[in-house]
């Protein structure tokens, strides 16, 4: 995890596209500028962090079953439950599974566990024509490092 | 059995705070209902898991930004049930 550049999931661990699922991996850095303040004394990941991790797994979920040729873009989270407090230094196994494909949209169940289940949701995210060609280059670019073409 | 039209207002009424009885096949869902795209997703989203189908929503979209197609086409409830029925009838054809 980069926290700084939103960066949340380090490597695809494997990608279905036919059964629309992908596990990845996200470590969560030892320090970062966000635990002093999350808290002092007390430094877990902030669950919008961990929302965000699911919803970025999905996104690549989406970007590896139509190609890398549309970009998903988070609209809606549901139903999220927060289960366990995540430390400073802890690995995370991230899920994503392709609930509906519908049109311009997809819907997934995005799930995070480690040593037992950290959190659940249900997710939606519209899915468009790259606005920017830099942004397809990018997410082409990062899409290489976390090895989400070669799984 | 219940219309397409009904399930369609139930629908709404689920996933939005609109009170059932104000859903008529004339309402309008942008313009009467204040339904927005956020919320039209969760409702498209919860109509193609009922009937089984992928309503085309960019298509749609795309035909009234292009003024092929007038917004009453797609976002009058009565004739978003008559295109519902249309998919459907093509699924199962």
């Amino acid at each position: 995890m980069r926290l700084e550049y939103f960066q949340m999931i380090d490597t695809v661990v494997s990608f279905d596209a036919a059964t629309g699922e992908i596990h990845a991996k996200a470590f969560v850095p030892e320090k970062s500028p966000i635990f002093e303040g999350h808290f002092p004394g007390y430094p877990i990941l902030p669950g919008v962090l961990l929302i965000e991790t699911m919803a970025q797994a999905s996104g690549y979920l989406i970007l590896g079953m139509n190609g890398l040729t549309r970009m998903p873009f988070f609209a809606g989270v549901k139903k999220a439950k927060f289960r366990k407090f995540i430390e400073p230094g802890t690995t995370l196994d991230v899920y994503a599974k392709m609930v509906h494909e519908g049109s311009g949209y997809s819907v997934t169940e995005g799930r995070i566990e480690q040593d037992g289940p950290v959190c659940d949701a249900e997710l939606t995210l519209r899915v468009l024509d790259f606005p920017a060609p830099e942004l397809k280059a990018e997410i082409e670019a990062r899409a290489a490092v976390i090895g989400l073409g070669q799984k | 059995m219940s219309s397409t039209f009904d399930v369609v207002a139930d629908v709404i009424a689920q996933t939005s705070e609109i009170p059932r009885e104000k859903i008529t096949p004339e309402s309008h869902a942008i313009d009467d209902l204040g339904i927005d795209s956020l919320d039209f997703l969760d409702i498209v989203f919860a109509l193609d898991k009922k009937f089984g189908i992928k309503i085309p929503l960019e298509q749609w979209t795309q035909e009234v930004n292009a003024g092929k197609a007038s917004v009453e086409e797609y976002f009058l409830l009565k004739n978003l049930a008559a295109h519902i029925d249309e998919l459907v009838a093509k699924k199962n054809a």
